[in-house]
Order: structure tokens, then C-alpha cells, then sequence
């Protein structure tokens, strides 16, 4: 079982369409992005903060993203480069005192190197095996996060408590709205960044490995190398989304960071499209507002609401979000062509 | 040296556990090449119904068929309802419903039978074996895996069905070519895997007492141990399986400092080790590629 | 001339509406969640993934607030009790304590489970200004009231519960060699700890092997196994109901026969000591400072009653084998009581201070005995412990009722 049998319609490379880097989104894009910059003065701190929360979740999906559905390598640990993330900048900023912004650069350079690492051994491992492979990363990371020898520095089970940055320059934002305001551009610089990176010829080399492997080899492709990059920048990806969730929620322990972190970004994946970006938030917004659905309808049976909203989200979408918008996308490109003669 | 073959003779008790799963996964892997995450509450739930047969008075070995029988017949139903309707859909989106399965039984349990501990009773009796080392139900555990893998066994390699079930799962456009019916095969794989989920869980119950989160680590080492054995492999499911119950002891024991607060890390490294170099898994059969 | 004035005239407008807006703002904070009919109680609980079993606490907190209701409600209002799941998750715990505080408004959080849980909201709840009160955790960092006053623990400690043991042990055995198997998270750390801190210098000789074990182990008999092979003749069992009835049951199969003593989270004779064995469990040690349903000497006890009498009108579907039951009633009466003290200054310091004033307050499931008591300096209500051992029906009580606070 591999991504290779995903369904190849959603990952076409933007680049073959019309090739304006930014036109990737295009207009309905920047509509979103527009309202996503205008929530903030209308909704109250605690909405921000979730709403906060989702791109975060976006950034980590991004990232699972680029591994998963660019370059075809399952991933059911990536809860494990998320805490990595995490307790990079809490331990940054409240054993060194350094200033959080420069705590994301430092948490994706670790992760990406982390991330490398993993790839490495990975590359034997294809499918099933990677995806064990995964599994163990993801559930050994709490315990290592628990380690009593490594407690002096992570503070073991209790966790590091962070400290929440205040609006710069004495702006009138108050700290969730600028903390939302951080976070959109960084995720925005991030999409930008993965979106160039699948339309130029390194995303070509990831898709073809993703399509055939072989056939790449055989064309001059380096797979050993991509694929490590593939997993060292889907890595450093979703460590900076775990630095910003620390910055955020101001609190780091091991169990924030179980396996059930692991598997909430895959749905998100998922449901938001493999293979296409800005599924991403899509994805976020799954994550952080469904179990709230579901709590709503009965609090005992939450997960078992949940599981049923997802099996329905799946029929209707069984390639997730990014496959109806394509498929809409088709239906409206052929209505709107002209009838060709026959 | 004592202590070492203690930890040895209890390590193969509590893998005996694993291999019970083991024997589960591999078998619907068998049949939809593909492993179900939610395998592990299912055969929960399964055992669940039997507690509650018993509670009502049914005898253990009445109730353990019916337990059976309500599985296998649950399974089909979940393949018929719950996969046939997306079964052209990604393989990611299938491991998704997997997911999804997982909460809705968890939930289900703890919502109908709470989250309290129950003892579930023993067909082996009471006592100690080895010193006790094992339990009379431990060591009966083992020979009741070994008799379920030995069906197993027969049933794939000299049974027609099985020849079908397992051409239906490795090639299915072949195998409807010469006239098997494979969506009724993947009906009827799930219906064995769940059935060999309940008599995973109800062998595993006794020891580790029934909840409804009984069954979530058991399904990591369960994995564990069929990848470790191999997937393709019955066999090597159940050997994995013992492996991973005695490497994580001895690990526990043995290593410093961190050797018991890193069991399952360290028994996931020594899986993932042996797969970097078989990748298909200490028992599995190579898989060739063709270009 | 006339600029001049107009500017002065804004920024003094400015100025007062600020002022006004803090002072409104300050008052708005004081009696959030209150009103002249209601009272809003939020509550944080893990109704689903690993720590699920604890959720009955919460169900039982809100049939108690319910109880209350249909007996007037206090102070002239009635409860209006909100209660979230956070799945154990500490970011997800956060979102619900934010969701409660600004966007259900409530006046206080009552009861909220678990350290992780409860450490993520701690800053948060005091920054607020909000009461954390009555937390679901035994971990000794919840009383603390000079860093953190408007934070409060209920029951008693785990460090002091450990160090009670210690005393024992020095008192009754001090010859012991002593194995403990521990949860490995701050609840099992802070027993292992407490016990050390109460043994002092003697901890290194008389503690022979430390076993810890995680809540994703399937099964704790490797562990058991090593302690037999320390040597140890007393057994400290800190492991939460599951794992604790898995040793107990091990233990007895292995033909080891220590001094056994048990943590009082898993000493619920229905939850853990019958699965486990009640032969098996002859002659454990524990403490508790609630009543046990099981125990047949409460039988006729007016305050056993009154329980039996509230699960069966409100929480029928409880079990009322279950230690979370005894345990949410008492703390919701207690809360109850805090409440109804505070009627004459009903705002959060009110409520606040009502909570950090009891004298020897007697709950309806408190032994005879045990009280609550706090003080300005004292964040922990429940410190009295009383000595019990099974005898393989019941929990039988012995020696006087020990304090924790001569053990701080």
C-alpha cells in the first residue's frame, strides 16, 4: 500500500496550468487570504486563538503534505517533528531567553535535520514498512519527551510553561490578534515557498519518484537524495507549526504530542486532498472544529459522532477537499468551453 | 541468570498476547492488503459481547461461539456497508475510515459497558506454572494461537476458498478473470479477521482486564510483531509476535537507565532495524519488483 | 485658545471612558459567570481517549450540581454546570478552559482533571483572574498560593500521601527492603518522591528497585518480575486501578508474599481489589480519606445514605462500585458548601476566600476524623489520611488519623 495508488488527477503540478507562480491560487486565493486577514477585527480573542490554532495545524498538514501526497512517502509519525517544533522553542525561549520569532527558523533548521535523519533508514522502507516505521517515531517521541535523564532540559512530564509574546512596537493588537497575525504571514510564506518548490523541477523529480520510482531512477533522478530532502523540508515544515502551537498555547508536556496528534494531522491530510495544498487548511479547519461538532451533538459519544462525520466525509469526498474542488473545477471548465464540432 | 530467563519465559507470556493480534492483522492483510487500525477495538468490542453474554448467564464456551459467529457475521457487514460503497477510493482515504472505525467502537464501548475494569473469566483454570511465571490461561493462550494458526494454515494452502482469497487480494483482475467473486472474498476475509479478533480478545482479557482502551497498545505491539514476522506470513505473525513480547522485556531489564521507560521505543527500533535489512519481514516472502 | 481646550476636553473624555471601561472591566471580572439568578461552573474532563475512565467524576459533578439545583440552588441561584472534554490533551484543555472563561463566561472552573491538563491552564486561569478550584489531581504543585491564588488542589497530596507511608514503614518496618512499581508520569513520580522525602537519609539503603512502568504497557508482569528478584519485602504499589489490580494479581502468582502497600487512587475494593483477587489482596496497606461503598460498616451511615440516595435519584447509570463516584460527591458537596459561604460577597475573591477559610469542615463521606481545612497559606483542603488494611473482605482502619500537613 503506497501513495502511488492515490488517485493521480489532484496532483498535477500547478506548473502545468497557466504558470504564474502566484496564480497557483489564484483569485479565489486571494479572496481567501483577504478574509482570513480580516477576521481578526471582528471575532473575539478566543475565536482568534482557534482560528490561530487551525493555521498552525495548516502549516503542519503542508508539510505532511509535501511528503505524503507530493512525494508518494507515507507518514504516520509527524506528530513527532510537531513536538520536536515544540519543545525547540519552548526550550529556546525559556531556558535562553531568545526572543520567539527567532525560535521558528531554529525549530525547522533542527527538524529539518531531524527530518533528513529519518528519511535516511527510510529509504529501504517502502509503504506498510514506512508507514510502522512512522508509527514508532510518533509513539516513541512522548517517551523520549518523559526521559528522566533529558529532564533538566524538558522538564519531564510536567512540561515547560512559555511565556506569550505581547504585540510589537506598542501595536493597539491585543496578543491573540498579533499571534494570529504572525502566524498568517508565516503560514502565507510558507504556502508560497511549497507551492514554487512543487512547481519547479525539484517538485517534478518528487512526483515522479511519487509515480515510478524506477522510471525516475532511470531518468537521472537521485531518489535517495529527494526523498531525504522530501522528508527533512516536510520535517522542518511542520516543526515550525509546532513552535508556533507552543508559542500559542503557552505550555509544552509529552502528552501533548501522543500518537492521537499523529493521526489527527493524516485526517486532516486527507481530508483536505492529497496532493493539493491549500487543502491544507482545509484540513486545519477539520482538526480544530469537528471534535467541537461532535462534542456538541453528545458529549459521551463524541468520538463515535466523530467517526461517523468522517465516514460520511469520505463518501461524499473520497479524495477529500482538493478532489471536489477539482472536480467541480472540471464540471464548470466543460460547461464553459464551446462545443467543439463534430 | 535466573532473572534472564525469567524475563524470558514471561516475555514469551506476554507475546503470546501480541501474537494473538498478530494473527488478526495478518489475516486481514491477507485479504485487502492493507492493515485495519481498527482491528484492536473491534475485537474489544467483540469481547465486550461476551462479557455480556456471560453476565446473562450464557456458559463460557457457549458464549465464546456466539461471540464468533456475531463477529464473523459483524465483520462481512462492516466490508458490505462501510467499504464496498468507497472501494475505488485512495488508500489513504480507506486508512481514514480505519481511523474512523476506531473512534466510533471506542466510544461505543465505553458508552454502553463504561470505563471500569472488569475481570473476564478463564476456560484454563487457576494455578502456577513455571513458578509462576505463567499462568495456567497464559500458557493456554499459546496453544490456542498455535491450534487457531494452524486452521489458518490449512485453510489457506488446501482449502479452495482460501486459494481464492488469497488470489483475490494479490491480484484481483486475474482472479475475476478465472470467475472468483472478490468483492465476496474481501466480505469474507473481514469476517475471519474479525473473528480471529475476538478470540485474540478474549484470550487477552483475562490477563490484561477488560476496558475499553484495552486493546490500544496491544494493536502497536500486534503490528509490531506481524511486520517483525512478516506480513504475508501467519507464521512469522505469531513469531513476531513472541519476539517483540521478549526483546521488550529483556530491553526493560537489561538496558540502563533508560531501558524501562524506552520498552516500546526501543522494541520499534529493533523491528525497524530488521526491516532495513529484510524489508519484507524475518519470515515474509520477498517481493520482486519488475521493471 | 479654543484648540487648546478642545484638545485638553479629548484627551480628558479619553481618559475617563478608559477609566470607565477598566472600572467596568475590573467589576465585570469580579462577578463573570454571576448574575442575580444563575451561577455559571464550567469543568474540564477526558470524556474520551486514554484517561476516559476518570470521566465518571465529571458525570457524577454534574448530577450532584443538579441535586443542588432541585434544592434551591445557592445563594438564591442555580447552577449552570459546563462541562468540555479536553481528551487529556493539554493544548485541547487550554481551548476549553479559553472557551469556558471568555466565551461561556463563567464565574469559576471546578474540578478540572489531570496535572497536564490542569499545569497548562494554571497561568492562564490566574491571569484571569478566574478560580481554578478543587482540582482533579493529587499532584502537591496545585497549593500554592503565593504564586498562583486563585489556584486550589482538594485532595490530599501525593507527596505527603507518600511521605504518610514513609512514616509507617520507619515506625513498623524499618528493617524493609522496599520495591515500588511506579506509574512513570508526575502522579507515580510524585509518590516515589514523597516516600523518599519521608524515609530521608535511609531512603538509598531501604529502597532496593524502582520499576516503572507506562500507561501503554499492555500488561506490568516483566516488572514484577524484576521486583521479586530484588529481594524486596515490601511492595509499594503506585499504579493507577488497572495496573495496580495487574500487580497485585501478579504478585499473588508469582508466589510473592511482601508487605504490600497501595496508592489510595487505586484502593477501590469493586475496581481493583476484586479483579485482582480479594485472597490476593489480603493484608494490603492503604490510605484513604473517603468513605468506601463496599465497606458494610457504613451500612447504616447517614452520609453513606444520603449518597446511595443521590445516585439512585440522579445518577442511576453510575456505578456505584466505583471510587469516582464517592469522589465527585464529596467534592461537589464541597464546593456546594464554598459556595453557600459565600453568599455575602458572591464574586470570584468571595468565593475565592470562602474556599481558603474552611475550618474543619465534615463532609458527608469523610470518616470521622478527617476534615477539610485551608487558610491563606494553606491551599490543601484534605491532608488527613486514615491507615487501612484489607482483610480480604473489607478495608478495616487502624492507628489514629495521620495529617499530612505535620508531614509538609
Amino acid at each position: 500500500m503506497d501513495a502511488r495508488d492515490e488517485n493521480p488527477a489532484i496532483s498535477e503540478p500547478p506548473a502545468d496550468r497557466a504558470g504564474i507562480r502566484f496564480g497557483a491560487l489564484g483569485w479565489t486565493g486571494l479572496a481567501v487570504v483577504v478574509v482570513l486577514a480580516a477576521l481578526p477585527l471582528f471575532l473575539a480573542n478566543f475565536t482568534i486563538f482557534q482560528l490561530t490554532m487551525m493555521l498552525i495545524y495548516a502549516i503542519a498538514i503542508l508539510g505532511l503534505n509535501l511528503l505524503t501526497g507530493i512525494n508518494g512517502q507515507f507518514s504516520l509519525g509527524h506528530g513527532a517533528f510537531y513536538a520536536i517544533g515544540a519543545y525547540t522553542a519552548a526550550i529556546l525561549m525559556e531556558n535562553f531567553g531568545l526572543a520567539y520569532g527567532w525560535t521558528l527558523p531554529a525549530a525547522g533548521l533542527i527538524c529539518f535535520v531531524s527530518g533528513f535523519l529519518f528519511g535516511l533508514p527510510a529509504l529501504r522502507l517502502e509503504g506498510i514498512y514506512l508507514a510502522l516505521a512512522t508509527f514508532g517515531l510518533a509513539v516513541a517521541m512522548p517517551q523520549f519527551l518523559k526521559l528522566s535523564v533529558l529532564e533538566p532540559w524538558t522538564g519531564g512530564v510536567q512540561g515547560i510553561v512559555i511565556t506569550k509574546p505581547d504585540a510589537p512596537f506598542g501595536l493597539p493588537l491585543s496578543q491573540d490578534q498579533w499571534l494570529y497575525y504572525f502566524t498568517l504571514v508565516v503560514a502565507l510564506l510558507l504556502y508560497w515557498f511549497a507551492a514554487n518548490l512543487v512547481a519547479s523541477r525539484s517538485g517534478r523529480a518528487l512526483m515522479a519518484i511519487r509515480d515510478n520510482p524506477l522510471a525516475a531512477r532511470a531518468m537521472g533522478v537521485n531518489n535517495a537524495l529527494y526523498k531525504s530532502l522530501a522528508f527533512g523540508i516536510s520535517a522542518a515544515f511542520t516543526g515550525i507549526a509546532g513552535a508556533l502551537g507552543a508559542i500559542v498555547v503557552q505550555f509544552v508536556a509529552p502528552d501533548s504530542f501522543t500518537f492521537a496528534l499523529s493521526v489527527a494531522l493524516f485526517v486532516g491530510l486527507v481530508v483536505g486532498g492529497v496532493g493539493w495544498l491549500p487543502g491544507a487548511l482545509v484540513g486545519g479547519a477539520f482538526i480544530v472544529f469537528i471534535p467541537n461538532v461532535a462534542e456538541l451533538f453528545n458529549k459521551a459519544l463524541a468520538g463515535a459522532v466523530y467517526g461517523v462525520i468522517l465516514i460520511l466525509l469520505i463518501y461524499l469526498m473520497p479524495t477529500g477537499a482538493g478532489g471536489l474542488v477539482r472536480k467541480v473545477a472540471d464540471f464548470v471548465g466543460r460547461r464553459m468551453k464551446p462545443r467543439p464540432d463534430r | 541468570m535466573e532473572i534472564f530467563i525469567q524475563q524470558i519465559v514471561s516475555g514469551i507470556a506476554t507475546g503470546a498476547i501480541y501474537a494473538c493480534m498478530a494473527l488478526a492483522i495478518v489475516m486481514i492483510y491477507q485479504a485487502i492488503h492493507n492493515l485495519n487500525f481498527a482491528q484492536g477495538e473491534m475485537a474489544m468490542f467483540s469481547t465486550f459481547i461476551a462479557w455480556q453474554l456471560i453476565a446473562w448467564g450464557t456458559p463460557y464456551w457457549i458464549a465464546f461461539a456466539l461471540t464468533l459467529a456475531i463477529s464473523f457475521i459483524g465483520g462481512v457487514v462492516i466490508e458490505r456497508l462501510v467499504f464496498k460503497p468507497i472501494e475505488n477510493a485512495p488508500i489513504l482515504s480507506y486508512v481514514v475510515v480505519f481511523i474512523a472505525l476506531f473512534a466510533i467502537f471506542n466510544s461505543l464501548a465505553g458508552f454502553i459497558w463504561n470505563f471500569e475494569i472488569k475481570p473476564f473469566p478463564t476456560p484454563f483454570g487457576s494455578g502456577a506454572l513455571f513458578g509462576g511465571l505463567m499462568s495456567p490461561h497464559q500458557a493456554g493462550m499459546i496453544v490456542v494461537t498455535v491450534v487457531v494458526l494452524a486452521l489458518l494454515y490449512f485453510f489457506f494452502r488446501f482449502t479452495r476458498i482460501g486459494l481464492a482469497m488469497r488470489a483475490a487480494a494479490v491480484n484481483p483482475e486475474s482472479a475475476r478473470l478465472v470467475g472468483i467473486r472478490v468483492s465476496w472474498m474481501t466480505a469474507l476475509g473481514w469476517g475471519m479477521a474479525s473473528a480471529i479478533g475476538a478470540v485474540a480478545g478474549m484470550m487477552i482479557a483475562p490477563v490484561v482486564f477488560l476496558e475499553p482502551n484495552m486493546m490500544v497498545s496491544i494493536l502497536l505491539y500486534g503490528f509490531a510483531g506481524a511486520v517483525l514476522g512478516g506480513l504475508t506470513s501467519p507464521v512469522g505473525a505469531v513469531v513476531g509476535g513472541l519476539a517483540v513480547g521478549v526483546i521488550e522485556n529483556l530491553a526493560g531489564t537489561y538496558i540502563p537507565v533508560v531501558g524501562p521507560e524506552l520498552k516500546l521505543p526501543i522494541a520499534l527500533l529493533v523491528i525497524v532495524a530488521v526491516l532495513v535489512v529484510r524489508p519484507s519481514g524475518l519470515m515474509g516472502r520477498k517481493i520482486v519488483q519488475r521493471v | 485658545m479654543k484648540r487648546r481646550f478642545n484638545s485638553r476636553l479629548v484627551v480628558w473624555g479619553a481618559l475617563m471612558a478608559a477609566t470607565a471601561l477598566a472600572a467596568t472591566a475590573a467589576s465585570a471580572d469580579e462577578t463573570t459567570g454571576i448574575t442575580d439568578k444563575t451561577i455559571k461552573i464550567g469543568n474540564i474532563m477526558p470524556y474520551s481517549g486514554p484517561a476516559s475512565a476518570y470521566s465518571q467524576i465529571g458525570k457524577t459533578d454534574a448530577a450532584y450540581m443538579k441535586m443542588v439545583n432541585d434544592n434551591g440552588g445557592v445563594c438564591g441561584r442555580q447552577i449552570d454546570f459546563i462541562s468540555y472534554d479536553d481528551g487529556y490533551s493539554p493544548p485541547k484543555a487550554v481551548e476549553q478552559a479559553r472557551k469556558l472563561v471568555e466565551s461561556d463566561q463563567v464565574a469559576l472552573i471546578f474540578n478540572s482533571l489531570g496535572t497536564p491538563s490542569n499545569s497548562a491552564i494554571q497561568k492562564y486561569m490566574n491571569a484571569k483572574k478566574t478560580p481554578q478550584l478543587f482540582v482533579a489531581t493529587g499532584a502537591s504543585k496545585f497549593g500554592d498560593p503565593k504564586h498562583f491564588p486563585w489556584t486550589m488542589g482538594w485532595q490530599p497530596d501525593y507527596v505527603s500521601e507518600g511521605k504518610i507511608y514513609a512514616r509507617y514503614l520507619l515506625k513498623n518496618i524499618p528493617e524493609a527492603k522496599i520495591g515500588v512499581l511506579y506509574q512513570n508520569d508526575d502522579y507515580g513520580k510524585d509518590y516515589l518522591n514523597g516516600l523518599k522525602a519521608g524515609l530521608g537519609d535511609k531512603a538509598s539503603s531501604m529502597i532496593v528497585a524502582e520499576q516503572p512502568y507506562e500507561t501503554s504497557d499492555p500488561t506490568v508482569d516483566s516488572q514484577m518480575v524484576n521486583l521479586k528478584g530484588s529481594g524486596a519485602t515490601v511492595f509499594f504499589n503506585v499504579a493507577t486501578p488497572k495496573f495496580a489490580a495487574q500487580a497485585i494479581k501478579k504478585a499473588a502468582e508469582l508466589g510473592w508474599k511482601p508487605t504490600q502497600l497501595l496508592n489510595s487512587v487505586s484502593n477501590s475494593v469493586g475496581a481493583v481489589l476484586k479483579p485482582a483477587g480479594l485472597d490476593a489482596s489480603k493484608g494490603v496497606v492503604s490510605a484513604l480519606y473517603l468513605k468506601d461503598s463496599q465497606d458494610p460498616q457504613w451500612k447504616d451511615d447517614e452520609g453513606m445514605k444520603k449518597w446511595n440516595a443521590f445516585m439512585d435519584k440522579y445518577y442511576p447509570d453510575g456505578d456505584k462500585n466505583s471510587s469516582f463516584t464517592i469522589y465527585g460527591y464529596a467534592v461537589s458537596q464541597t464546593l456546594e458548601k464554598v459556595l453557600k459561604a459565600s453568599c455575602g460577597d458572591f464574586t470570584h475573591s468571595g468565593i475565592m476566600k470562602s474556599a481558603a477559610s474552611m475550618k474543619d469542615v465534615e463532609l458527608d463521606l469523610t470518616p470521622p476524623g478527617i476534615r477539610v481545612n485551608t487558610s491563606a497559606t494553606d491551599f490543601y483542603p484534605l491532608q488527613d489520611m486514615q491507615l487501612i488494611k484489607f482483610d480480604g473482605k473489607r478495608w478495616e482502619a487502624f492507628g489514629d488519623v495521620v495529617s499530612g500537613a505535620d508531614t509538609q
